[in-house]
């Protein structure tokens, strides 16, 4: 007979809280004014107290937010950084992006499980210290980089491991770590349009207020701004449909939404962080003024949860916005002219970066990008209209609200106008942070950060393309090479396929699961990939690989799995014989490790003999 | 109402405002293969067996707005390939051990196999570890058969009013978890009659001691071709919601 007691029990039912947890819990769920939609940040702080997210606390926060249990645990176990099982009291995580790679992060990572005595993913015994690899920490010009509790640490180097360590194991506070392991550096080598114009605070909505809300869309029209988050869609048109869009019966009050994308998840991308610690006074000033031109009273800043570092700063300084009247009711004296901003951060989900996803995040929910029409000009956070920009696109907004639409369109190409703000990473003597005018070769980039003997490079991040050295004649623009800033450079002394398994496998970790052509395919692709390199690749393999990646991209539900094979397409169209060079003599190698499947028996067995392996055969 | 068409595989059809391209296919006696789609619930658009091209783009027929004068194609050579590699795909990502699954036979993922010509499972298999949960006297829940289309989610949050399921989880590691403190069946709201429990399209969520009352050999699928007994059901389920 079914004994449900007997069944909990082997469940191994959970601790429950005691009533000093509990109450740090509600303390934390009343700081979020119990708002479910707050989800995200309060799941942050219940890892930052518990080190995970206790299954007790999950009951608890679905009975103080109102919503289900099983919303939470979905929520919990979404996220990179919250866990269900608890981290160690340090919780440290390397970058794994290619960039880091090469600046050395897997030995250092190496180096550093050897004197923890852990592996990557483990926590150590005594509870003190967990550590494990993560997507690119946006830290690629000065790496290898990490996060130590959430916060950035730059610049790792075995003498720095040695260090951090002994503070660890003296149990030293974060707080009291020397300050320059978290030094983060904005390394601006060319500042153009954006970086150079000076924007004095307030006086782009005082512009505004002075000439009206159509007169600054008609401007920001009239500039062809577009979005420089990646898909490049006119900022004029966003928020004109955006203020076109009905928000709901006639004799409610208008209620849209200005949402800052500051999820720079894509690898090599660093621009944003580097705008929000130098220009953020600029990048809420775009937010304000779109604010003020679409009819929206409340702004949000998605920041991304590597950038946990940025958010004090941020807000400081929307505070000294509120302070001067740039933010709150009747901003600048103009009556009916309310608009805040609020800063929430992710918990690491590359995913968030697309924005229906990011405005479900918002919403306290499971990164999933929403099925499209409608467009969240029209349903978008809360289901109102709202506009996403990105970081960059408010940035250049605010300036365009000062200086007009035509300084700005005097710049760049006929379809590309203005600057682009590019990250450069990877092989070279200056990386760093370069804007320049849309229209400008590849080559002159080259030369300007001093990148010798290159093999290639790849722009827009993993999701963008690699492009060799035959096409430094190539510009930047949306007519040749768009890209939202990544710009990531090898030189002959790089493997490519290991920079596309790199990318690969990032997809794999990054995919959403939504869909199946992406949630399987990444996967699928990866291990095809890691086969291929393992130098067990035959020649079915590469036609294997070629056929998921188009399956990939052509049937993905959004922009990750349709771009996830593209450093596979891009690199097998550009170096076919690379990949041949790494295949196996034959037809067919089973993907399917007959002697590694024999591995849990080899061990149950006690035995390691040469019976007891099996050597495949391959199909000739 | 003005008359709106659009053109499936150069058929002209009929839709109504505010249809999708799968409602508007239904109605006008057109198979589009699919999977998370069920006439009765909300428009989902996850498993992407509905992919069809819409003016040389391809799009989830499921969720896609028809629009006047859309050129749609459906069934031609290489959609079916595609929706063949897709359900490969789900076969390969789960634990599905056909001949010993009660489901046999009136499974929709099986019966989308048959229609798609699928004569092997293409990729290789990976061997998930899933939870099987047999807690629930009536209600048994294997994983295993699992294909994430969340019609179950959608049935007990829409028509039961009770969130017994969630997904959980992210990319490759996505699984149905239900919603209670232990993470049983036995410890939610569930019950036999719900209509979460018979939404099911694969033998993921099972009522027990009902098994192998038809004999396998005599169920749905082993005689009729999904496109037929699909149509028959939602053209009604349409029929119903639209008034005729
Ligand atoms: C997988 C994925 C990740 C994305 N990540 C970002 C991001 O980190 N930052 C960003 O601004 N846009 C990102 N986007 C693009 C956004 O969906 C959206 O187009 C953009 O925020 C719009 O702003 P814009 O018009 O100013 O570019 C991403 C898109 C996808 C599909
Ligand atoms: S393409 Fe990938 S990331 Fe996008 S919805 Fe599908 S599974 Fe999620
Ligand atoms: S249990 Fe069945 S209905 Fe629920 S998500 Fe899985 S396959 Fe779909
Ligand atoms: S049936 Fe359309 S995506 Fe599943």
């Amino acid at each position: 007979m079914y004994n449900r007691e007997h069944l909990l029990e082997a469940a191994g039912t959970p601790m429950p809280l005691t009533e000093t947890e509990q109450s740090v819990l509600m303390r934390i769920v009343d700081r979020h004014a119990a708002d479910a939609t707050q989800l995200v940040q309060i799941l942050r702080e219940v890892q930052a107290s518990f080190r995970h997210i206790p299954a007790d606390a999950m009951d608890s926060l679905a009975a103080a937010l109102g919503i289900e249990r099983a919303q939470v645990q979905a929520v919990a176990e979404f996220y990179t950084f919250f866990s269900t099982k608890p981290r160690g009291r340090y919780d440290i995580l390397i970058s794994d992006s290619i960039t880091d790679h090469m600046l050395g992060s897997r030995e250092i990572a190496a180096y550093l499980s050897e004197r923890l005595g852990i592996q990557p993913g483990e926590t150590r015994s005594d509870g003190q210290v967990s550590f494990d690899y993560t997507s690119c920490t946006g830290m690629c010009e000065q790496g290898p980089a990490g996060l130590v509790n959430g916060l950035t640490l730059t610049q790792l180097t075995r003498e720095r491991i040695d260090r951090i360590v002994d503070l660890v194991n003296a149990g030293t506070p974060v707080t009291q770590w020397p300050r320059e392991f978290f030094a983060v550096k904005d390394n601006i080598r060319r500042a153009d349009l954006i970086l150079k114009t000076e924007l004095k605070p307030g006086s782009a909505l005082k512009w505004s207020n002075t000439r009206g809300a159509d007169s600054t869309l008609a401007e920001i029209e009239k500039s062809g701004l577009r979005g420089r988050g990646g898909a490049g869609f006119s900022t004029g048109m966003k928020w004109k449909f955006c203020r076109q869009a009905k928000s709901g019966p006639a004799d409610a009050p208008a209620e849209r939404y200005v949402v800052c994308n500051a999820d720079e998840g894509e690898p090599g991308t660093f621009k944003d962080r580097v705008l929000l610690q130098s220009y953020a006074d600029q990048v809420f000033e775009g937010m304000t003024l779109c604010g003020r031109v679409i009819g929206a009273r409340q702004g949000y800043l998605y920041l991304r949860g590597e950038y946990l570092y940025l958010g004090d700063h941020l807000d400081r300084v929307l505070q000294e916005r509120r302070r001067n009247h740039l933010l709150g009711s009747n901003i600048l004296g103009e009556p009916g002219f309310d608009f805040d901003i609020e800063v929430r951060i992710g918990a690491g989900a590359y995913i968030c970066g697309e924005e229906s996803a990011l405005i479900e995040s918002l919403e306290g929910k499971r990164g999933v990008p929403r099925n499209r029409p409608p467009y969240p000009v029209t349903h978008g956070y809360r289901n109102k209209p709202t506009v996403v920009n990105n970081v960059e696109t408010f940035a250049a907004a605010a300036l365009i609200g000062l200086k007009g639409g035509a300084w700005f369109a005097d710049v760049g190409t006929e379809k590309s106008k203005g600057t682009k703000i590019l990250s450069i990473s990877g092989d070279c003597a200056k990386p760093g942070i370069y804007e320049y005018p849309f229209g400008t070769s590849i080559r002159k980039i080259l030369d300007d950060c001093g990148a010798t003997n290159t093999l290639g490079l790849q722009i827009g991040g993993p999701s963008g393309i690699f492009i060799s050295d035959r096409e430094f004649d190539r510009v930047l623009g949306f007519e040749d090479l768009p890209t939202g800033g990544s710009f990531m450079i090898f030189d002959r002394t790089r493997d490519i396929l290991e920079i596309v398994r790199n990318f690969t496998h990032f997809f794999a970790h990054e995919s959403c699961g939504f869909c199946t052509p992406c949630r399987v395919g990444t996967s699928l692709l990866r291990n095809q990939l890691d086969k291929l390199c393992a130098g067990h690749g035959a020649k079915g393999d590469l036609v294997e690989l070629t056929h998921i990646s188009k399956l990939v991209k052509n049937t993905s539900h959004c922009g990750l799995g349709q771009t996830a094979a593209n450093p596979i397409l891009s690199t097998l169209e550009r170096y076919p014989e690379l990949y041949e060079q790494r295949l196996r003599a034959k037809a067919f190698e089973p993907g399917f490790d007959l002697d590694g499947a024999l591995e849990v028996a080899r061990r149950m067995a006690g035995r390691d003999d040469a019976h007891a392996h099996l050597e495949q055969e391959a199909v000739l | 109402m003005t008359a709106h068409t659009i053109t499936i595989d150069g058929q002209q059809v009929p839709f109504i405002e505010g249809q999708t391209i799968i409602e508007a296919a239904t109605a006008a006696g057109v198979y589009i293969p699919h999977l998370c789609h069920n006439p009765e619930f909300t428009p989902h658009g996850s498993c992407k067996l509905c992919t069809v091209k819409v003016n040389g783009r391809n799009c989830s027929a499921c969720t896609f707005p028809a629009v006047d004068g859309q050129e749609v194609l459906n069934d031609t050579e290489e959609l079916n390939e595609t929706r063949r590699a897709i359900t490969q795909m789900l076969f390969v990502e789960g634990n599905h051990f056909c001949p010993s699954c009660e489901k046999s036979g009136n499974c929709q993922l099986q019966a989308v196999g048959y229609f798609l010509n699928m004569l092997d499972a293409h990729f290789p298999f990976f061997y998930p570890s899933r939870e099987v949960d047999a807690s629930h006297p009536e209600v048994m829940l294997d994983r295993d058969r699992c294909i994430l289309c969340e019609l179950c989610v959608r049935a007990s949050r829409d028509v039961d009013g009770k969130n017994v399921f969630a997904l959980s989880g992210r990319g490759i590691h996505t699984h149905l978890i239900v919603n209670s403190t232990s993470g049983k069946l036995a410890d939610t709201e569930i019950s036999v009659d719900d209509k979460a429990v018979h939404v099911c399209p694969v033998g993921a969520i099972l009522v027990k001691r009902t098994g192998f009352e038809v004999p396998i050999g005599q169920r749905i699928y082993d005689h009729q071709d999904i496109s037929e007994v699909s149509l028959a059901m939602e053209e009604s389920v349409a029929g119903e919601s639209h008034g005729g």
